[in-house]
């Protein structure tokens, strides 16, 4: 089922967590909402479910057309899943999943409830401890409880707030494929928020990138990386080194397409050795950072010795022979310009 | 690290002196506690059993305990729920005067018990603020129940009067009770993610179902403390009763008074032999909370 939200305002007091954002979901995808913290993904996705309301007139949610921005979070039949799980620590996993079954008007009788409850748990893989209680499960156990509980009711939409944060990092790793792999078995509309860029362009059908209140740009993974819509989804989506574009323009260096500062991943820098008749921005080569499958080059540009990063293949290193203190010239492979009153 | 060193302190602690703060524990409790309840055993010693006996089971004793206990039970039940809406008005509302109701269930911690018995049978006293009001309408209510009822001597169990009778002693004991209840529960409640009650939303359960399913559950181990102490507390009370409570013979009469009269009249014995009996009926009670406790909080074995 899809999910708009159209022109949404929320404050706090003076504060303002969102600012007329307005977003279309799309039906049996994966999306992520991706922003720094503060940026209101959280608060949006409050909003979707019913836990926080948008201020008075402001605009509506509507699930597949039909408006809920005043139905309780209670009938609008979406799973939500939290940061540190909130699962019901007197109650087994069993009656933790069982828990949106038995509150029910028309509850379901026990051998169905059982039987629901036992094909979740299976679906996440937790079969064998239905009996055990939240505390004697570890994180990513915990986590999958509380999905397999937001799915008990059967939900038509999936929100996840921040799923892993709580988790450490191999965990988390495991955890987000297998939640990418869960996904593609069920196909229900999921909206999770991080803050974690490479969580998000991993997993994600669609990402949508907030800051400040605001959507800065919605796209496929490949989409927003490739080509972001503002300085500030250059530099949230990975590393990126900020060039003043009339210095880049008198080197030679590359395409600078108009002025102001000239936005580049390190990856799509060139480095070759100084000699004569060699065009590029010249700097030189402070660091070499070799422990890793890519090497990271940390240089000094020449003309204002500001720092700049590049990356190239290990291969690269040793054919270029480069070492530290070397002059070098930098040409740009892909770039990207915006004024400089843009920056951030 | 060389394996020896490992081998030759196998259990470790981070930090040390588990010897040193045990003996102090053990030496200390012996002072201030053990040595002194021993001392109230010895003395009862000196009793025959059958003088024994016949002290600890004489019928004005027997009312005695039936009144201390029973009321003692009731006014910590009766703190426990009222003193659950308390705390949950004090950490879930801001309203203006919060601080000040807050400071106001300190009191009865404070205050001279003795203090707190005048001040209760002045207002609840039949000329009293109160006691004017209500003290006729409960020795109505209590001959209305007798004439409907009239299989129970109503007016023996519940007194027809609240001050100077045995209204004035569940008066009392749920007065000295009932910051036990609301300073247990405080911190709990203020503990408590509001996304459990987020998670049951979303799942569909109504507010009372998340009452009664989800928040109650959690409070429960300290309900169960507040309402443990409560009533330990109201046990051993006996200052505020004195005054409210009558002392009429066979009737309003706690056994912590009996225990003092007989000590007046230099009956060491006779007193220590009550004393005894309340201690191992409170010990044994208070070990069955304890057992319920542990029952409760079950889950957070891990």
């Amino acid at each position: 089922m899809s999910v708009q939200v159209e022109n949404i305002r929320k404050t706090f007091g003076h504060y303002t967590a969102l600012a007329d954002v307005s977003l279309a979901v799309k039906s049996g995808k994966l999306t992520a909402l991706l922003g720094p913290s503060g940026s209101g993904k959280t608060t949006l996705l409050r909003i979707i479910a019913g836990l926080e309301h948008a201020d008075e007139g402001s605009g509506q949610i509507r699930f597949h057309g039909e408006d809920v921005t005043h139905v309780p979070a209670g009938r609008r039949r979406v799973g939500f899943v939290f940061q540190h799980y909130a699962l019901f620590r007197h109650m087994t996993v069993f009656e933790n999943v069982a828990f949106g079954l038995k509150v029910r008007r028309e509850r379901p009788a026990r051998a169905e409830i059982a039987d629901r409850v036992h094909r979740l748990l299976k679906l996440v893989q937790l079969e064998s401890l239905a009996e055990r209680y939240p505390s004697q499960l570890s994180g990513g156990q915990r986590q999958r409880v509380a999905l397999a509980r937001a799915l008990a009711v059967e939900p038509k939409v999936l929100l996840l707030d921040e799923p892993f944060g709580a988790l450490d990092a191999k965990v988390r790793k495991e955890l987000r494929r297998w939640l990418r792999r869960f996904h593609d078995e069920i196909h229900l509309t999921t909206l999770f928020v991080t803050h974690d860029q490479e969580e998000a362009l991993e997993i994600a059908d669609e990402v949508v990138i907030m800051n400040q209140a605001k959507i800065e740009q919605v796209g496929t993974p490949q989409e927003v990386y490739d080509r972001p819509a503002s300085p500030f989804v250059y530099q949230f989506l990975g590393n990126v080194n900020v060039l003043p574009a009339a210095a880049l323009a008198g080197a030679g260096a590359g395409r600078p397409d108009g002025g102001g500062l000239v936005y580049v991943r390190p990856h799509d820098i060139e480095v070759v050795p100084h000699a004569a008749g060699e065009s590029g921005l010249p700097a030189i080569l402070r660091y070499i950072h070799a422990a890793g499958p890519q090497a990271r080059l940390t240089l000094e540009q020449v003309v204002n010795r500001e720092t700049v990063e590049a990356e190239i293949s290990r291969a690269e290193l040793d054919r270029l022979g480069l070492r530290a203190n070397d002059l070098v010239r930098l040409r740009l492979r892909q770039s990207r310009s915006f004024a400089e009153d843009y920056a951030i | 690290m060389s394996p020896t060193l490992a081998v030759s302190r196998p259990r470790r602690r981070i930090l040390p002196g588990f010897g040193l703060s045990l003996g102090f524990t053990l030496v200390y409790l012996s002072l201030i506690v053990l040595i002194p309840l021993s001392a109230a055993f010895l003395r009862a010693g000196g009793l025959s059993l059958a003088d024994f006996w016949a002290t600890v089971t004489a019928p004005r004793v027997l009312v005695s305990y039936r009144l201390s206990f029973g009321v003692s039970l009731l006014a910590a039940l009766v703190n426990a729920g009222f003193g659950l809406i308390l705390a949950w008005v004090l950490v879930r509302y801001r309203f203006p005067g919060r601080r000040i109701v807050d400071a106001l269930v300190d009191l009865p911690f404070a205050l001279p018990t003795a203090v707190a018995g005048i001040a209760l049978t002045a207002i609840y006293a039949p000329n009293g603020w109160l006691g004017r009001w209500l003290d006729p309408l409960w020795g109505a209510g209590v001959r209305r129940l007798a004439e409907w009822v009239p299989v129970v001597d109503w007016a023996g169990l519940l007194g027809t009067k609240l001050a100077f009778d045995r209204p004035g002693v569940f008066l009392a004991l749920t007065f000295v009770g009932l910051p036990f209840v609301v300073r247990t529960l405080q911190p709990v409640l203020e503990e408590l993610e509001p996304e459990l009650e987020e998670a049951a939303a979303t799942l569909g359960a109504n507010r009372w179902q998340t009452m009664t399913r989800v928040v109650f559950p959690e409070l429960r181990p300290a309900l169960i403390t507040g309402f443990t102490l409560a009533f330990a507390r109201a046990l051993g009370e006996y200052g505020s009763v004195v005054f409210i409570a009558g002392n009429q013979p066979m009737h309003s009469e706690i056994t912590p008074l009996l225990i003092i009269n007989k000590l007046e009249q230099y009956d060491y014995r006779g007193a220590t032999a009550i004393a005894v009996v309340m201690l191992v009926a409170s010990f044994v009670l208070l070990l069955l909370i304890n057992l319920l406790q542990r029952w409760s909080r079950r889950y957070h074995r891990v």
